[in-house]
């Protein structure tokens, strides 16, 4: 519909309520700023492309911290710089509503330099406004990194030393070098016809957000009269003749129909659903009768201890998930500190009825020692009357120790020789002590191979059954 | 079958997602990496946003915003990566947004190592970031708490709309237990008083700025008087063989474990230890550790993988009252029960 | 035609902060700084009472959102809500 007139825009609230003192009509910037220009523009696009009610803005920290106080939105105050990285979150929240990240100068391109990037890179579905004025106006005229080379401000008072304090940043400039930006411009508010173009761009900039076209960036150059110490008109003047030469206006990305529609899935909140979703039986969990455990098993606390490679940490985990399955407590820790690096490595496991306490295994009553450092450095930890059980193919040592029970078990070579792969000696492993122990039976073992090996093909899975078969009988058979 | 054999890290995970957690903001540092890692595998199943953030500042405004947004939110990290998260943690503190954020602590100051230690307590229990605030934290021991006290402090989170921390270590990160998956939560709280959802009938506003000295001061003073209502009602702890103890061990997570097989192996030799085990450190069991002199308590021992940062608030609340000890190991070592029963004899082998 | 009603620019007196954006960018000259002060001290802009011809430069230029409106050609008051 025509316009019969221009007035105060519907994007803005009528009365100020969260602005602060008792003048709640009228904004709380200095005469002549640009930011009221780019707000009335923001606020009449809202209203002609009808999306008040669906707009979430972000204020900055900045002069636009108080950004809040006008527009008739949902509406977020960020942290310095942060402004990208709340929409982000914002936006993936409510997939189809417009967000705004209006940010100025200093929050966008030195604080959070990084976060425009990356929601940049990323292609949130956001429009980001740039006021670029070159200085820090809300805390007192500092330098930005958009100030011009040899300009005087607070921090640069002798001008700014492109040696010392780098040059102007061109942002549309950088943001235009990623892929996944739909929409760059650089616009400028120096004079009433480049207004119209920057209502042009303000415009274009939220219709892609209301048809969710991912990223939009506009750059718009404005005046700061205060922080400049110059009269606003002067001030108009002063962005025509300083800031185009550096700061070029025109189109940087424009994607038009090519780009993207953002789509967002939609959360999974029904409880059924969730555990169908993960895979979570409903049914209760039945337990492995037990078969006929010593006393001196029925509270284990193992230490598995080997070279990297020897499926360490797979022999603890599986002992853990095969006692799980009996209905014991357990839990497995690897180990810490430089042999993790230094190609050992060992891990405790506890298996008992009852609150498990200290996860380590200081005091095992059982090593499974795969190599002969692991025996040298652990056999001496073994409770009395505890149990050893030794990787005879590799270890040309004889235990010590006289108070211990000792298996030695030609773990790699039953995996190697017999079953043609050093790889399964974890199973080898968890044969030898369901032998030793009487906790598993091999059946309910290879039962669970499935599940410990899933997504392992089938001939994986029944060459770990032959393993854990043949570490038992190994064990039935010499001891 | 809802029980499994899984990591205290992908634990919390779980109960994030049992909790109606809907979005996970995280950055990789080890030994927290594998929350994100998690997260990041069963979330997207679940039509659930996962976002690997551009830095730890940049996923804590993340959950700043989702929070806003009224959604249930988490983050996760350790140690130097919780120092970066404490801007965006006290913006939510101001902004009363709820939110989750899970700490594996490791070994510090700088970067320290990967190791195992308890040295972001002060900073964590105490609020950590500028202004006047406090986190909930809740300290699980086993992987099993991972998982229940992360939907727990969902829970509270929403309550209080106060940021919640699920404050454990690399041992309990990085262990495995068997853990039984909870129901998912069956309905959510209500947001639309606070959060931006942008609609008509909407137009909240997601805030930390008070420009007024008065109403900054009185914003604060709600705030203050929310912390006092947590620390009423809030506080949780665990006893163990506590009812003749003479002496006493306070610690948390994976310590306490620990704690609790010294307590195991004194109580054989017919000593009467007992073990407290704070489970949340904000709020601290203060009263509870205060009235240990009354239940005939003697000598209190403190534990810990800092070098007495827990022991400061066990001492404020026994106010001098008994001789209170602290034993602590650091850089990723964790004291062995025998190691402690030492340190106990001793401390107070002749009083035996 | 410049002494019809409409179009017409109207300064709102009190909300003006004196800034002369609009007054630098009306083309037809029609609008001036008053010579006296409104309650915060600005001399504000007002239009000289004729010569508008309605093309909205002191609108967009004017960064207070509602200290100038103005009444377009076709502005009829009859029809407006």
């Amino acid at each position: 519909m025509k316009k019969t007139m221009l007035r105060k825009p519907k994007g803005f609230v009528d009365v100020y309520v969260h602005k602060a003192g008792a003048e709640k009509d009228r904004t709380h910037y200095c005469p002549g700023c640009g930011h009221g220009i780019l707000h009335k523009l923001i606020a009449e696009a809202m209203e002609d492309l009808d999306i008040v009610d669906d707009t979430i803005l972000i204020s900055p920290v900045g002069c636009s911290v108080f950004a809040y106080y006008y527009f008739d939105t949902g509406n977020f105050q960020a942290a310095h710089g942060r402004a990208p990285a709340v929409a982000t979150a914002t936006s993936r929240a409510n997939p189809n509503k417009v967000v705004i990240s209006y940010q100025g100068d200093g929050d966008l391109a030195a604080i959070g330099g990084n976060n425009i990037v990356q929601a940049a890179n990323r292609g949130e579905n956001i429009v980001v406004f740039f006021v670029n004025n070159a200085i820090y106006g809300m805390t007192g005229g500092q330098m930005a990194p958009t100030t011009l080379e040899g300009q005087v401000t607070t921090t640069t008072p002798y001008g700014r030393n492109v040696d010392t304090d780098g040059y102007p940043m061109r942002m549309c400039e950088v943001i235009s070098q990623l892929t996944a930006p739909t929409y760059v411009e650089r616009v400028s508010l120096h004079d009433a016809p480049h207004i119209r173009k920057t209502r042009a761009a303000v415009r274009k900039a939220l219709q892609n957000a209301k048809e969710r076209k991912g990223f939009q960036f506009v750059e718009v150059l404005s005046t700061c009269p205060s922080g400049w110490k110059m009269d606003p008109v002067k001030s108009m003047e002063w962005v025509k003749e300083k800031m185009l030469p550096l700061y070029p206006l025109g189109v940087y990305r424009d994607k038009g129909d090519e780009a993207r529609v953002i789509t967002r899935p939609v959360p999974v909140m029904d409880p059924a659903e969730v555990w169908k979703k993960l895979g979570i039986s409903a049914e209760a969990d039945v337990d492995f009768p037990r078969g006929d455990v010593a006393d001196e098993y029925k509270k284990m606390s193992i230490r598995v201890a080997g070279f990297g490679g020897q499926g360490i940490m797979v022999t603890g985990q599986a002992l853990a998930s095969v006692a799980l399955e009996y209905g014991y407590n357990v839990s497995w820790l690897p180990s810490y500190g430089p042999e993790m690096r230094g190609g050992t490595a060992n891990c405790s496991v506890n298996i008992q009825d009852g609150t498990i306490g200290a996860a380590e295994a200081v005091k095992p009553t059982m090593l499974l020692a795969m190599n002969r450092p692991s025996l040298e450095k652990f056999e001496k930890t073994i409770v009395p009357g505890g149990t050893l059980i030794y990787n005879s193919t590799l270890i040309d040592i004889e235990p010590v120790r006289k108070d211990i029970k000792i298996f030695p078990v030609p773990i790699t070579g039953i995996a190697d020789d017999k079953l043609g792969n050093i790889r399964v000696q974890s199973l080898v492993n968890i044969g030898a002590y369901a032998a030793i122990t009487g906790m598993f039976k091999v059946e309910d073992v290879v039962k669970l191979l499935p599940k410990l090996f899933k997504g392992k093909k089938q001939s994986i899975i029944d060459l770990n059954a032959k393993a854990v078969k043949a570490g038992f009988d190994y064990v039935k058979e010499n001891f | 079958m809802a029980r499994m054999l899984m990591k205290g890290n992908y634990a919390a995970v779980y109960g994030a997602a049992m909790a109606g957690c809907t979005a996970y903001y995280g950055y990789p540092i080890t030994p927290a990496s594998e929350v994100a890692e998690s997260a990041a595998a069963l979330f997207p199943k679940l039509g659930r946003t996962f976002v690997q953030a551009e830095s730890e500042v940049a996923a804590i405004n993340m959950v700043y915003g989702s929070a806003g947004s009224g959604q249930r939110v988490m983050t996760g990290s350790s140690g130097p990566g919780i120092s970066l998260k404490m801007e965006g943690i006290s913006y939510c503190a101001g902004a009363a947004l709820p939110c989750v954020i899970v700490d594996i602590m490791r070994g510090g100051p700088g970067l320290g190592n990967i190791g195992p230690e308890q040295s972001d307590y002060n900073q964590v229990v105490k609020g950590g970031g500028h202004g006047n605030y406090r986190n909930i934290v809740l300290a699980p021991n086993s992987c099993q708490e991972m998982c229940d006290y992360t939907m727990l402090a969902f829970e509270l989170a929403d309550k209080y709309r106060t940021p919640v921390f699920v404050l454990t270590d690399g041992v309990i990160g990085q262990m495995m237990e068997s853990v039984t998956i909870p129901e998912p939560v069956k309905e959510l709280p209500d947001k639309s008083d606070y959060a931006v959802f942008g609609t008509p009938l909407n137009k909240n506003l997601v805030n930390s700025i008070y420009i007024d000295h008065d109403d900054l001061e009185e914003w604060n003073m709600v705030l203050h008087r929310k912390y006092q209502v947590i620390k009423e009602k809030e506080v949780m702890y665990e006893e163990y063989m506590m009812d003749d103890a003479e002496i006493v061990l306070v610690g948390y997570g994976s310590v306490s474990r620990v704690l609790r097989t010294v307590v195991d192996d004194a109580r054989a030799k017919g000593i009467k230890m007992g073990l407290f085990r704070p489970i949340t450190l904000f709020p601290f069991p203060a009263n509870e550790i205060e009235a240990f002199p009354e239940r005939g308590i003697k000598h209190v021992l403190t534990v810990e993988l800092s070098t007495g940062q827990l022991v400061d608030d066990v001492n404020l609340a026994l106010a001098g009252v008994i001789k209170s000890d602290l034993y602590f190991r650091l850089g990723g070592n964790v004291p062995s029960a025998d190691e402690i029963s030492d340190k106990i004899s001793e401390l107070y082998g002749e009083e035996k | 035609m410049t002494d019809a009603k409409y179009p017409r620019s109207e300064v709102n007196l009190d909300k003006c902060k004196g800034c002369g954006l609009c007054i630098a960018a009306c083309p037809k000259k029609v609008l001036v700084f008053s010579p006296k002060l409104n309650s915060k001290g600005y001399h504000y802009a007002e239009y000289v009472g004729s010569g508008c011809v309605g093309c909205g430069n002191c609108f967009y230029n004017c960064p207070e959102p509602d200290a100038i409106t103005v009444y377009l050609r076709n502005y009829d008051p009859e029809k407006e809500v």
